[in-house]
């Protein structure tokens, strides 16, 4: 038929815009510079498939269709622009979710109507049916975790033999829809249900700490369910976009897993993020200091480094922060801001936290270009970090933490450290930082001492 | 589509994704995995043309919620994304902000 030919065309052409789009704009992301514009062609891209898909050569359903879209659109849109920068991390979750979830109903929709025919198309629905629905299920555990919905852990001995039984039976039953060639949608419907419960039992084990990677790790296998049902559905803009993620996520995860000095085994099946770590008694005492003489300390500096971590941003200390680096700044002082990796709840949210409160990105350095600067510098200001410069991470084997790469805060000439009591921090580690000849400790809430310290610096 | 060339497809795509990525300063990993996530949207015209060639009533309404979830993972990736982003200024782009308040 004419006509459906041509509009076959139109759509594949259309198609490979729509992948060149979506690879530059991801490329235009990596760098500050022209990482807005970056969104922006990826998202002209998303705008372009989704027209042209109207055209596709036999479709009906456009009512249902159209209104599909208007109600996922709008309820995004509209959670998009309500969420706080600190609850990003679990936003992201919830929307990749929804790409699994999905990627899914595309691989039921196949295999319940007999769509997809031959053993390596059904046997691909199946696979990107299973990470897709692992992905959905996964990613809502992760947000409930991450938005304070589900508290517990719900760990018990024979837990992961559970879990391997559970995969082994809907493996078993995915190797039968495929194998018998049609779908039976009560065999399908197990299957699926299956998969969703092994994202729920594998997710819920994990600490809170951890839930980054596992964001990551669904980011990438939603990334991947895409591509394969791409490959069912014979389209070639979903192959190379979910390809395209699978890849980069696989990646990123890597590095936040590296970040973290852990292994993604180790995430999965371990469960560190919530057992408190005993480690070794460190000797010596914290000695408190006057907001007044920090004040000083760091006006008369040359060289300041500002070292801040996710209880400055609980503390909503972050405009405050910025404010105090403008006087600072106003006095000929060099201020820089050093963040590892894992600061804020995954890798780059402080940052994002940081441009939030309108810190501009140039003066704001990660590990690797900050570490060096630590010895030259008068004035080390950590506020709301903890682990991330605990130096027994390079001296003490015993440390859970030990290995872990870390700002070495404690090479400055004078460490402050601003904490709201002397308890240990979030993994429950002692930090040998804070007992240091050269370490003084403001006590107090982040917001209230460094609201302190801009007046100090001002009365100066 | 030809199954080799598909396959050839994958790989390509596979190193691409790879490449693109690994140049990307920490800075960024938060929005970029934002921007990724918002890519794998495009799971939205798979989930429309599953839709759009179903005729029983289970397959309506199965490809009826790919429909939504697949539009909320598009616009909801792309909102957080571009809010994101919007933020990251330079120093010679805060100043003349600075003095205008």
């Amino acid at each position: 038929m004419f006509t459906g030919n041509a509009a076959r065309l139109v759509i594949d052409a259309s198609y490979l815009l729509v992948a060149f789009l979506f690879i530059f704009g991801l490329k235009q992301m990596s760098s500050p510079v022209t990482a807005r514009r970056g969104i922006i062609w990826a998202g002209a891209g998303m705008l372009i498939a989704t027209v042209v898909s109207f055209a596709y050569p036999g479709m009906h359903n456009y009512p249902l269709i159209l209104a599909g879209i208007g109600v996922g659109s709008l309820v995004a849109w509209w959670s998009g622009k309500r969420v706080a920068m600190t609850d990003m991390p679990q936003m992201i979750a919830l929307y990749n979710g929804m790409g699994g979830g999905a990627a899914a109903a595309i691989g039921a929709v196949e295999l319940a109507g007999g769509k997809a025919h031959g053993s390596v198309l059904l046997a691909l629905a199946v696979i990107g049916g299973i990470i897709g629905a692992i992905s959905f299920s996964g990613s809502l555990i992760a947000f409930g975790k991450l938005q304070g919905l589900i508290k517990k852990s719900w760990r018990f001995v024979g837990q992961q033999a559970l879990n391997v039984a559970i995969l082994v039976v809907m493996l078993a039953f995915g190797a039968w829809v495929v194998l018998s060639g049609n779908g039976s949608p009560a065999a399908v419907l197990v299957f699926f249900v299956l998969a969703l419960v092994i994202g729920v039992t594998m997710t819920l084990p994990i600490g809170g700490a951890d839930m980054p990677v596992v964001i990551s790790l669904y980011n990438a296998l939603t990334g991947l369910a895409v591509a394969f049902e791409g490959f069912v559905l014979g389209n070639a803009a979903m192959i190379i976009a979910g390809t395209v993620v699978g890849s980069a996520g696989t990646l990123l995860t890597q590095l936040m897993a590296k970040a973290m000095n852990r292994s993604l085994a180790n995430v999965l099946f371990s469960g560190f993020g919530e057992t408190a770590a005993a480690g070794g008694e460190v000797k010596g005492a914290m000695k408190p200091i006057e907001a007044a003489d920090v004040g000083v300390m760091m006006a008369f500096a040359q060289k300041v480094i500002i070292i801040p971590g996710y209880g400055m941003a609980v503390a909503q200390a972050q405009h405050k922060v910025w404010e105090l680096t403008q006087l600072l700044q106003d006095r000929g002082v060099l201020v820089k801001f050093a963040i590892h990796p894992v600061a804020g709840r995954m890798p780059g949210h402080m940052n994002v936290l940081l441009a939030e409160a309108g810190v501009p990105y140039d003066i704001i350095a990660d590990l690797d270009e900050i570490n060096g600067e630590f010895a030259t510098s008068d004035v080390a200001l950590v506020i709301g970090a903890n682990d991330v410069v605990n130096p027994v991470a390079r001296t003490d084997k015993s440390s859970p933490i030990y290995g872990m790469p870390i700002l070495n805060a404690d090479q400055a000439k004078n460490v402050v450290v601003i904490k709201r009591g002397q308890g240990a921090g979030f993994s429950g580690i002692e930090n040998a930082l804070f007992y240091l000849d050269n370490t003084r400790m403001l006590y107090g809430d982040g917001q209230k001492a460094v609201s302190e310290l801009i007046s100090a610096v001002k009365s100066v | 589509m030809e199954g080799i060339i598909a396959v050839y497809i994958f790989m390509l795509a596979a190193f691409t994704g790879y490449e693109v990525i690994s140049r990307v300063p920490v800075i960024l990993h938060t929005p970029l995995m934002s921007g990724s996530n918002f890519v794998h949207g495009i799971v939205l015209v798979g989930a429309m043309v599953a839709l759009g060639h179903t005729d029983s009533t289970l397959g309506k309404v199965i490809g009826f919620l790919g429909v939504v979830l697949a539009a909320g993972n598009a616009v909801g990736g792309y909102v957080v994304t571009e809010r994101m982003l919007e933020m990251f200024k330079s120093t010679g782009q805060r100043k003349p902000q600075k003095g205008s308040h």
